[in-house]
């Protein structure tokens, strides 16, 4: 089974909400209809995402910590959201493991937004159905684009390339071996849904340097200095061995 | 939790007309077992169902407020395998057809025994249709409940306490409206409606308080740290990545504030069980209409404020996400 998720890095995320504008871009503009806007170029601009970058302040100052951290619908592979849909409009998809919205059956009762741990639900406020983001599942499978932008919006977009997109449930996909080996969890696992998306963890890059590594204990080549000057018996530095 | 009117005057209004009903069709078991005088039928049988029904009906209309698209609602009977809301969606126009059709025996009089048990019960097309009735009414109550109850990270109505909650005050205000109604009949059963609705009213009041006492000290099972999954005491919300008013942001707060909430819990206190009991108590020495009918009036807007506080009481697990605007 397929289940297709993101694998957001949040050591590399800058938050510079790339991925919020192409997301919206490509979502405002596909066959779904527009992305409700409400006095965009006002004093007051809102309307519906699929996707938001937030940003926490971990630590107390001066050891603080900016985690920029990008949340969208997460595609559990148990999604609450979906049995309490009374009509069947949230589901899930067998294939792939996509979570989506039927808006033409959804009648906006927001009882699948109370149902979401996360918040990754808003409600329209133009069609008054609930959205979510679909993974761009009207592009990852348009095969009259060139295979490598066969990708989510954001996933395209992001400058830095904190998002992955792939199948989490083939161990061998860039997503299962991020996962694997630097350490990608999941939120809210309290609760049991499962989250298809994953993060990587912040990573404190340091460089560790060692005393001798500033102050040459050994000088193989003869730089800096007298030169080594072995006994006649034993073989030289400039041929094969090395002390 | 945002308390959105429409769901507050829909589980109000609908617990009083199964609470009424189910009133209505409890003297009726008792005339049976000839403990009461039998009601008149038409008068109090069939008049008493209308009211029901059109408190259900009231309910059922506002219910449409709450949906962004009301003209599909017809759709929302499609999952009721898995959703309560679909349950209840379903149980709502089965418990107003039972109720039309028991109201409507009464009314025309088709209350001829079809057979009798054991030579004591005699059972009329009215008996079964009330006997199917009150199991509507009483699934209706436990899908409402439900609705609540199943969001598990709602951990303020993830109890069994709701599904309580709902049918003892949906009972307690039907019992409560029934006290007038047979005040206004003049049928003589003012005291014993009054006494059921007492006895509801101190029981949901028990659950209630009971309900209060455990969210009051629920501790939160999500927290910053799993939310965004940093292993810090201290997290901060910087910004919540958007400036103007979000979905996120209306729906899922009330607004008000804590003193606000305060008060509300200490009016519906008063207001759904301590004016009440107290005015039906002197309903039964002072015989009028008037006494009755005050209690379910101020009962009912208790409940109303009741069902406000109980939307503002649950915390969402999303609200971590939405803490700061800049
Ligand atoms: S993140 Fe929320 S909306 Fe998305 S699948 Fe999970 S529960 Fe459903
Ligand atoms: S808002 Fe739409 S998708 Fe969500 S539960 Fe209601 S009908 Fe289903």
């Amino acid at each position: 089974m397929t289940q297709l998720a993101l694998v957001i890095d949040l050591n590399v995320c800058v938050g510079c909400h790339a991925c919020v504008t192409s997301c919206k871009e490509w979502n405002t503009s596909g066959w779904a209809g527009p992305l409700a806007d409400f006095s965009p170029y006002g004093p007051d601009p809102h309307g519906t995402f699929f996707n938001r970058v937030q940003t926490f302040e971990v630590g107390e100052y001066p050891h603080t910590t900016v985690v920029h951290f990008p949340k969208s619908c997460l595609h559990c592979e148990e999604p609450p959201c979906v049995p309490v849909c009374p009509t069947g409009a949230s589901y899930k998809r067998e294939e792939d493991g996509i979570v989506l919205v039927d808006y033409d059956k959804c009648i906006g009762c927001k009882y699948c937004s109370w149902a979401c741990p996360y918040g990754a639900r808003e409600l329209d406020e133009h069609q008054k159905v609930m959205k979510k983001c679909t993974l761009c599942v009207d592009r990852i499978y348009d095969e009259s684009l060139p295979e490598a932008e066969r990708k989510p919006a954001c996933v395209l977009a992001c400058p830095t390339n904190a998002r992955l997109f792939g199948d989490v449930h083939d161990p061998y996909s860039q997503v299962s071996v991020a996962i694997r080996e630097q350490g990608g969890y999941t939120l809210m696992p309290e609760w049991g849904t499962k989250p298809a998306n994953h993060y990587l963890p912040r990573r404190r890059t340091e460089l560790r340097i060692h005393a001798d590594e500033l102050i040459r204990a050994d000088n193989p080549l003869k730089k800096e200095g007298v030169p080594p000057k072995p006994p006649k018996d034993q073989p030289t530095l400039d041929e094969t061995t090395s002390w | 939790m945002h308390p959105a009117f429409s769901v507050i005057l829909l589980t109000t209004l609908i617990g009083v007309g199964q609470g009424l009903f189910l009133a209505i069709y409890t003297s009726q078991l008792y005339a049976l077992a000839r403990l009461l005088p039998m009601p008149d039928h038409q008068r109090f049988f069939a008049l008493g169902s209308a009211i029901a029904v059109g408190f259900l009906a009231l309910g059922l209309f506002a219910s449409f407020f709450h949906l962004g698209r009301p003209g599909r609602a017809w759709r929302s009977a499609a999952r009721w395998r898995t959703s309560w809301l679909s349950r209840e969606v379903i149980l709502l126009p089965a418990l107003m057809v039972l109720v039309v059709a028991y109201g409507a025996i009464h009314y025309f009089g088709w209350t001829e025994p079809l057979f009798v048990v054991r030579g004591a019960l005699p059972v009329d097309p009215s008996l079964i249709v009330g006997a199917l009735a009150t199991l509507a009414a009483f699934a209706l109550f436990v899908a409402t409940g439900m609705i609540y109850a199943s969001l598990r990270f709602l951990r303020e109505w993830a109890t069994p306490l709701t599904i309580f909650n709902f049918l003892l005050l949906g009972g307690a205000s039907g019992f409560t409206l029934a006290a007038a109604f047979a005040a206004w009949l003049g049928s003589g059963l003012t005291r014993f409606y009054g006494t059921w609705a007492v006895i509801l009213t101190v029981a949901a009041a028990a659950s209630r308080l009971a309900s209060l006492y455990r969210n009051a000290h629920l501790q939160p099972k999500s927290t910053l740290q799993s939310a965004i999954g940093v292993r810090h005491p201290r997290i901060r919300q910087v910004t919540q990545g958007a400036m103007g008013p979000t979905f996120n942001n209306r729906e899922f707060f009330h607004g008000a504030s804590a003193k606000a909430v305060q008060t509300v819990r200490t009016f519906f206190l008063l207001a759904a069980f301590v004016i009440p009991v107290v005015l039906l108590a002197t309903a039964y020495v002072l015989s009028s209409f008037w006494i009755p009918a005050a209690a379910f009036a101020v009962q009912y807007l208790g409940l109303v404020a009741e069902r406000w506080y109980f939307f503002a009481d649950a915390r969402h697990p999303q609200n971590l996400y939405y803490q700061r605007v800049a």
